[in-house]
């Protein structure tokens, strides 16, 4: 076991034999990013003085979250000797999975490209739903795992509890898993030992045509988008033209190569091999995720399977703050989806808030990271309403409405409304059942099964509307749980459901931002909190204006806004007036954020508060 | 006590700017002098002042105030002839605080005879010192109008003892009679100030000192709503729930009982919190604040606006002590105005006046703001036929409002 960076084996001439394609399953906090760090440096891919932390997560959001949402791969050499203390050589390719249960999709490819995973628990914790969720999709694809504690320095690490606890889990004896410190360094080498050994080979026939899965696909400002490949069958070369097999849309193949950790580019790409596609294609949707790559010439007639178009889940009104700012928002977003197959988005207009988008995400992850990519990236200021589902609704004369923006809900008479739900798995200590079963039967949750992973640790399984969990859901279980709660789910099809709309209405005018499908007997709790919400929120304007909240014509709650009669300053002497004038001029500005809706003034600053949700809560992990 | 506004430096000789200076001959020139002294400090008071403990005894203290605010003075006339600046004969000058009073009237005195032997007086000067009713005596008023005063001020602010022991107002009620019949006898106009709101104030009480004030018959009077200000004491009191947050309603309903009894005793209101018996009686030199004039502020914490420049002096007597002892013009920052913003506050302070705010000189945006004003019942639709913007009694309680479409339509 030695770094042999120098010598490795090649692209293209690198037998499938001695290649191990593998992932690291962990939860967002146990320390997958400074493993593959230490990784890189053990192998000699990166030396001490490049050492940059965490140098896989590259986009500045993923670093400070925590988390990763593009997988990349990395080619690393590794020699091994036998039992004669013969050395041989051979290539690991490290593919970096997303953590977070929105990119499930994204996972499973990732996963589909590998032969193996290490599953990576810190020794504190124990594992977390999402770990278990990745940890499930990893043995449907026959992925060999190694299961690993990390941070086993640390003073509170419980090695031999969770040991037990991963046994059971993958079932193994708990002697198998193996003991590692990403930030020491201790138990690195051995574990790439493991990997040589556990993992099986790459199979694959090398005389077929090519047929190469695309396990991610980036967009970059300078090369355009960047394909990384997991090559099946046959090779791939920078000579010829490749094909999309989905599309049958073919592209030059302007560099072939791999990442180790930069890119090199390469003579070809043969079986087994992982490695990256440039074509000078502008548009991740031209290279999408799963897609199977062939060679133009000579075309696999069988994609490799398993491709599907990404869904959006959860839906969101995205608005500039400054009306102007909308054609800038519009570019942006196009420069986002780029770079997010995932994104889709339609322009839409509110009375209330004027231009912007309904943009479909894949989960509340999905969305806060958009949101914040649109702000940080380019300088915008958003308003997003209130995160919600799809709805299927069926009218009347039979035909069927799709509502993903609460105003669109069609009002009179209608007959079913479909909501999607979630398969969701809660793992927690046992003493909060309680709590947990409470709030999800508030949730509208039904309760699929439960067991136990050890005498303190539960699993959870609960079938949830979706639209109950894209609120605040994550918040409310971890502030039941004192943060124990792990959570993660999954779409789980559709249900009817007793569903209304709750309009909002300003001095009898309605206020399209605030409607809100709901349940029918939730729909008197959100009346009431909305209204007061904007009683406290809204200035008291030059006449009284009454808020109202409906159910068509049905009005459910009420409050008024007395009328002001008093805003003059009593003094306004020699010394006032800068004070005063500096007042007018901040008024000013916030006059240019003031909306109309009707005849009232509505700051944006209560858009913003009326809008956010109670408890801060999107479902966003937390450290 | 507020802090200063945010501005640019001041060069260390005050200098002004030649665009400040450049129509000071045709504007009517004001002096303002701030005595930061108190016995004690009210509660609510937030003013730039000082009781003597607070002092220790350093900087300009009320035994030498008076010797360092003529040395400003000399610093002010300094500006003025190194600008070639040549200001008109001294309009009105007001002196407050603080409590003017706290210094011997002397001072007082001195102080005014060395504005004039600076810069001159206007035959029909105003000038007016703010004073404590407990500290104005017979004697003391007589010496004033000697001196050349004209007016004064007495800060009555209630007649009812438990709104003013709200307020920590110490002046024993019973003076404010015989302060106000001591300046009348010395030939001395009188303005007496009212504060309404005072948290536990009620509507009957507020009722009670107006009448009162109006049986002293003053020539003129002000009323004021009282503000709660960041960082005194009543600030405090009302953040922790001591005292109860002032109601806009409430006060709305005093503005409105205040408007009324006074009007009906014959008092005119020129000013949104400024009454007077007819515009002979009205405050000049507060109507020099609102029509934008040039006046030079003297004292600790002192404003000062001349031809668009605003600026402003160090806050403590003992900093302001020590730039004028080293020769320092003791102005802390400026700022000069845009065009935008003498346009801005012309119209904010142009608006509180009966006078009216000509509708001429409104920017485009804000003529189209008008009618709806009117409909709103916020300006005058008559005044406004004749070309001005007049606040009608709902207007001048929502004067914001007004000024803010005025502006920006």
């Amino acid at each position: 076991m030695s770094p042999l960076a120098h010598n490795a084996p090649r692209p293209l001439a690198t037998p499938p034999e001695i290649i191990r394609n593998f992932c690291i399953i962990a939860h967002i906090d146990h320390g997958k990013s400074t493993l593959a760090d230490r990784m890189l440096q053990v192998t000699g891919v990166v030396d001490q003085r490049q050492m940059r932390a965490q140098y896989l997560d590259r986009m500045d959001i993923e670093r400070e979250r925590g988390i990763t949402i593009k997988s990349q791969a990395v080619r690393m050499p590794w020699a091994l000797e036998d039992e004669d203390e013969k050395q041989s050589t051979f290539v690991l390719n490290m593919i970096d999975t997303p953590g977070h249960v929105d990119f499930t999709y994204e996972v499973s490819r990732s996963l589909a490209a590998c032969e193996g995973a290490i599953l990576l628990v810190d020794a504190a914790q124990g594992i977390e739903a999402q770990t278990l969720a990745n940890l499930y999709l990893a043995m449907e694809n026959d992925l060999t795992i190694i299961p690993v504690l990390n941070k086993i320095d640390l003073p509170a690490a419980q090695p031999e509890k969770y040991a037990a606890e991963l046994a059971g889990l993958i079932g193994c004896d708990p002697s198998e898993v193996m003991h590692v410190s990403g930030k020491t360094g201790q138990g690195v080498p051995e574990l790439l030992d493991r990997v040589v050994r556990d993992l099986p080979a790459p199979v694959g026939d090398a005389d077929a045509p090519a047929r190469a899965m695309i396990f991610d696909s980036v967009y970059d400002t300078y090369r355009g988008v960047v394909t990384y490949v997991r090559v099946v069958d046959g090779t791939l070369s920078p000579r010829e033209k490749i094909a999309m097999m989905s599309t049958k849309a073919t592209h030059e193949l302007l560099e072939i190569g791999v990442i180790s950790p930069e890119p090199k580019a390469s003579e070809g790409l043969g079986v087994g091999e992982v490695g990256y596609l440039i074509t000078g294609v502008k548009d991740v949707r031209q290279s999408k995720v799963g897609d199977t790559v062939t060679s133009a010439q000579r075309m696999a007639t069988k994609s490799i399977g398993g491709y599907k178009d990404p869904r959006p889940m959860v839906f969101s009104g995205l608005y500039p703050i400054d009306g102007s700012d909308y054609p800038t928002l519009r570019d942006a977003l196009d420069k986002l989806k780029l770079n997010d197959a995932a994104l889709v988005y339609e322009p839409e207009t509110s009375v209330a808030l004027g231009f912007g988008f309904r943009v479909g995400f894949l989960g509340m992850l999905h969305l806060e990271i958009v949101r914040e990519r649109l702000e940080r990236e380019f300088n915008l200021e958003l308003i997003s309403t209130l995160p919600n589902v799809e709805y299927r609704v069926q009218l009347e004369d039979g035909s069927e409405v799709h509502v993903t923006n609460p105003s669109e809900f069609p009002s009179g008479k209608i007959g079913a409304v479909t909501e999607p739900i979630v398969r969701s798995t809660i793992l927690a200590p046992s003493e909060y059942i309680g709590a947990i079963m409470e709030l999800c039967q508030s949730r509208r949750g039904s309760l699929r099964g439960m067991d136990y992973l050890s005498e303190e640790r539960v699993e959870m399984r609960y079938t949830l509307p979706l639209a109950e969990i894209v609120f605040d859901f994550f918040d409310a279980l971890k502030s039941k749980t004192r943060g124990y709660a792990s959570f993660e789910y999954e779409p789980d099809g559709e249900q009817d459901a007793q569903l209304v709309k709750v309009d909002v209405l300003l001095q009898g005018d309605q206020v399209d931002a605030f409607s809100s499908i709901v349940h029918k007997d939730k729909a008197y709790a959100y009346g009431v909190m909305m209204a007061g919400k904007l009683k406290d929120l809204i200035p008291r304007q030059q006449y009284e204006v009454p808020i109202q909240a409906a159910i068509g014509s049905r009005v459910i709650a009420r409050e008024t806004i007395r009328a002001i009669r008093k805003d003059v300053l009593a003094k306004c002497y020699g010394g006032d007036i800068s004070r005063k004038r500096k007042l007018l001029e901040k008024q000013k500005e916030g006059k240019k954020r003031m909306k109309m809706v009707g005849t009232v003034e509505i700051p944006q600053e209560a858009f913003i508060a009326a809008l956010s949700q109670d408890g801060g809560g999107a479902e966003k992990p937390k450290k | 006590m507020p802090a200063l506004p945010t501005g640019d430096p001041v060069p260390a000789d005050g200098a002004l700017p030649s665009s400040a200076l450049a129509t000071i001959a045709d504007t009517e020139f004001a002096l303002y002098l701030h005595v930061p002294f108190c016995r004690v400090r009210c509660g609510y008071c937030d003013f730039n002042t000082y009781t003597k403990p607070e002092l220790g005894g350093h900087g300009a203290t009320i035994d030498t105030f008076a010797d360092a605010a003529i040395a400003e003075m000399d610093v002010a006339q300094d500006v003025l002839t190194a600008g070639g600046a040549n200001p008109p004969a001294v309009s009105t000058i007001f002196i407050g605080g603080g409590t003017p009073t706290m210094l011997p009237a002397a001072d007082l005195v001195r102080m005014v005879a060395a504005a004039r032997e600076r810069w001159g007086f206007a035959d029909n000067i105003e000038i007016t010192t703010e004073a404590n009713p407990d500290t104005i005596t017979p004697e003391i008023a007589v010496e004033l109008a000697a001196g050349g005063f004209t007016r004064v001020s007495l800060g009555m602010q209630s007649a009812v003892p438990s709104v003013l022991a709200t307020l920590e107002r110490t002046h024993d009620p019973a003076n404010v009679a015989t302060a106000l019949r001591a300046c009348r006898a010395a030939g001395l106009a009188v303005s007496l100030d009212l504060i309404y709101g005072t948290p536990g104030e009620t509507l009957g009480q507020w009722r009670m000192s107006l009448e009162e004030a109006i049986d002293l018959e003053p020539d003129h009077l002000s009323a004021y709503a009282l503000t709660i200000e960041e960082g005194t004491k009543m600030g405090a009191q009302v953040k922790r729930g001591q005292l109860p947050t002032p109601d806009d309603d409430d006060e709305a309903d005093k503005y409105e009982l205040a408007s009324e009894l006074l009007m009906d005793a014959g008092y005119e209101w020129y000013e949104i919190s400024n009454w007077s018996r007819g515009p002979a009686t009205q405050c000049r030199h507060n109507l020099g604040y609102w029509r934008g004039v040039n006046w030079w502020g003297i004292g600790p914490g002192a404003h000062s606006h001349v031809g668009g420049v605003r600026w402003w002096n160090v806050k403590h007597p003992a900093a302001y002590a020590s730039r004028l002892a080293q020769g320092l013009s003791p102005a802390h920052s400026r700022e000069v105005l845009t065009a935008e913003q003498r346009s801005d506050e012309d119209i904010l302070l142009g608006v509180r006046l009966a006078q009216g705010y000509p509708i001429a000189s409104l920017p485009h945006k804000g003529r189209g703001a008008i009618a709806p004003l009117i409909g709103d019942g916020l300006i005058g639709g008559r005044a406004a036929l004749r070309g001005s913007i007049v606040l009608t009694q709902r207007g001048r309680l929502l004067a914001d409002t007004v000024v803010h479409h005025l502006i920006n339509g």
